[in-house]
């Protein structure tokens, strides 16, 4: 029971790694139908930014909050500067400049910072809360800080003007523009929401794993398992199913002898092809209801 | 001076143009009506306006030349479009379309207001004001789309196929409050329809579109009364 419950909280901590990812990958994906191939790229490159910031001697939680405005920035230009010319030209198109942005992030992370592994700094404390047996501090902070996170960016989508008018780009650009939504720059936005939700999981995931120019990969290809298993279409089932990714490898992880620590990667492999198999829309995939 | 000028309007999709040269004019605080078959270039004219195909010519809308401009700059103007097939965001609330059409303005007292005015010309809104848009049906869609329009607080509204899919006596509730619309907001109006006589009976001006040209222009009445309009168009 004890391991059971260390195990499961562990895989929450990762879980809310994984939400982040799936959601920065699902907001992405509702405005231009694709994967952002680059997104674990740009969240290990803002944690490098983090990491620069603290060595400069910034206090960790301002780190955090200039980090996320960094990122967001980062995001908005990526998007008008790069990934604007191919916009609508055609998949292929879109899909390499999101592997050249993968290929040139990590390159120039490795560049700047060389690709030895460097520690990064936890804000919580060592000693676990009130002594517990279960559960890590870090880790509990891991999951409070992404709750957090996932909650402010709900209530921006459901309560804002600006959130609402996102929403409506995504599904009906034209409409959009007949309202006066500048679809353009909501797209913009769109990308740097991504990467500053990007750069939450990034900076909460490097003291586990450690700072390093491929830290994220494994991460994002759970973020996509997440997605999947949620549902692409609905961002909430996306912050689930990375949630449930999380503790499902965890646990698979501890109990299934022959998969272990070092198999559990095929794991989120496994049900990505699983779920694109049986239920491609995944376990809360919108069903549009449509009348006419 | 009118509300909307438009002179020598071309547009295109691609290479294939399909309006060839249009010049009309719009009075402030009428119904203008543009008739003509399918494939005449109705449609096409009103994208044109709110610059949704490739358009050379000029218009001038209140003074402001609009032509060329991004269509979400023109309709800042005070141009609400109903486009064809109603564009219904299906997956958001009544309400949350609703509001999407007072995106642009900053008076939220006055939204507030034209939000309860949209309820009381479409009570079934207000009724449905939480459901998901995608459920409601044709003319249910069909009133959300003018009431979106209407909550732009528009000077003009263009108006493309309205009655289309609907049921005779929901066309006939559509235009009845139209027309109230037309008189108590005093907004203009540019309605595109296939269904002549409807469109006739509620405008006061029109035009007869053929392959992309304006061949006939008057009065309603005038319109109605014409030999080959009757013919072609109202069946006798």
């Amino acid at each position: 029971m004890e391991l059971f419950l260390q195990q499961t909280f562990s895989g929450l901590a990762f879980g809310g790694v994984y939400a982040c990812m799936a959601l920065a990958v699902v907001m992405i994906y509702q405005a231009t139908d694709h994967l952002n191939f680059a997104q674990g790229e740009m969240a290990m490159f803002s944690t490098y930014i983090a990491y620069t910031l603290i060595t400069w001697g910034v206090p960790y939680w301002w780190t955090f909050l200039l980090a996320m405005a960094i990122s967001f920035v980062g995001g908005v230009l990526i998007e008008r500067v790069i990934v604007r010319p191919v916009e609508g030209t055609s998949v292929l198109n879109e899909v390499i400049v999101f592997i050249g942005l993968l290929a040139i992030f990590n390159s120039v992370a490795g560049w700047i910072w060389e690709y030895t592994i460097k520690p990064f700094p936890s804000p919580f404390p060592k000693e676990p809360l009130f002594g517990n047996k279960f559960v890590g501090t870090h880790d509990l902070g891991v999951i409070g800080v992404t709750l957090v996170v996932l909650f402010a960016v709900f209530l921006f989508f459901r309560f804002t003007p600006v959130g609402l008018a996102m929403r409506a780009a995504a599904q009906d650009p034209a409409s959009a523009r007949l309202v006066g939504i500048r679809v353009g720059w909501m797209l913009a936005l769109g990308w740097g929401l991504a990467a500053a939700i990007g750069a939450v999981a990034g900076m909460l995931v490097a003291p586990i794993v450690f700072l390093e120019p491929n830290m994220m990969g494994s991460i994002l290809l759970y973020g996509f398992a997440g997605a999947l298993l949620g549902g692409i279409t609905n961002p909430a089932g996306a912050v689930f199913g990375g949630f449930a990714v999380g503790v499902l490898e965890t646990l698979v992880g501890a109990y299934v002898p022959f998969i272990g620590s070092e198999l559990k990667l095929s794991f989120a492999l496994v049900l990505i092809v699983a779920v694109l198999v049986f239920r491609p829309s995944g376990l809360f995939g919108f069903v549009v209801v449509k009348r006419v | 001076m009118a509300l909307l000028e438009v002179s020598k309007l071309e547009a295109f999709y691609g290479q294939t143009q399909v309006l060839r040269g249009l010049d009309f004019s719009l009075e402030e605080g009428g119904i203008t009506t543009i008739l003509g078959a399918n494939g005449a270039g109705k449609t096409t004219t009103l994208r044109a306006l709110c610059g949704m195909v490739r358009t050379r010519g000029e218009v001038a809308f209140g003074g402001a030349k609009i032509a060329g401009g991004a269509t979400e700059s023109i309709v800042r103007h005070g141009i609400a479009h109903v486009p064809e097939g109603r564009g219904t965001f299906v997956r958001l609330s009544t309400e949350e379309n609703l509001r999407l059409g007072a995106y642009t303005r900053r008076d939220p007292q006055a939204v507030g207001e034209d939000l309860e005015r949209v309820f009381q010309y479409f009570p079934r809104l207000k009724e449905r004001r939480h459901q998901q848009a995608g459920t409601l049906s044709g003319g249910e869609q069909q009133m959300l789309a003018v009431g979106r329009a209407l909550m732009m607080g528009p000077r003009l509204m263009l108006l493309d196929e309205p009655s289309f899919g609907l049921a005779p006596n929901l066309t006939e509730e559509l235009f009845d409050i139209l027309g109230a619309i037309n008189k108590e907001r005093k907004v203009s109006m540019l309605v595109v329809e296939q269904n002549a006589s409807l469109a006739l009976a509620i405008a006061d001006h029109a035009y007869l579109l053929e392959t992309g040209r304006i061949v006939i222009s008057g009065t309603a009445k005038e319109i109605e009364q014409d030999e080959t309009v009757r013919k072609a168009y109202l069946g006798y």
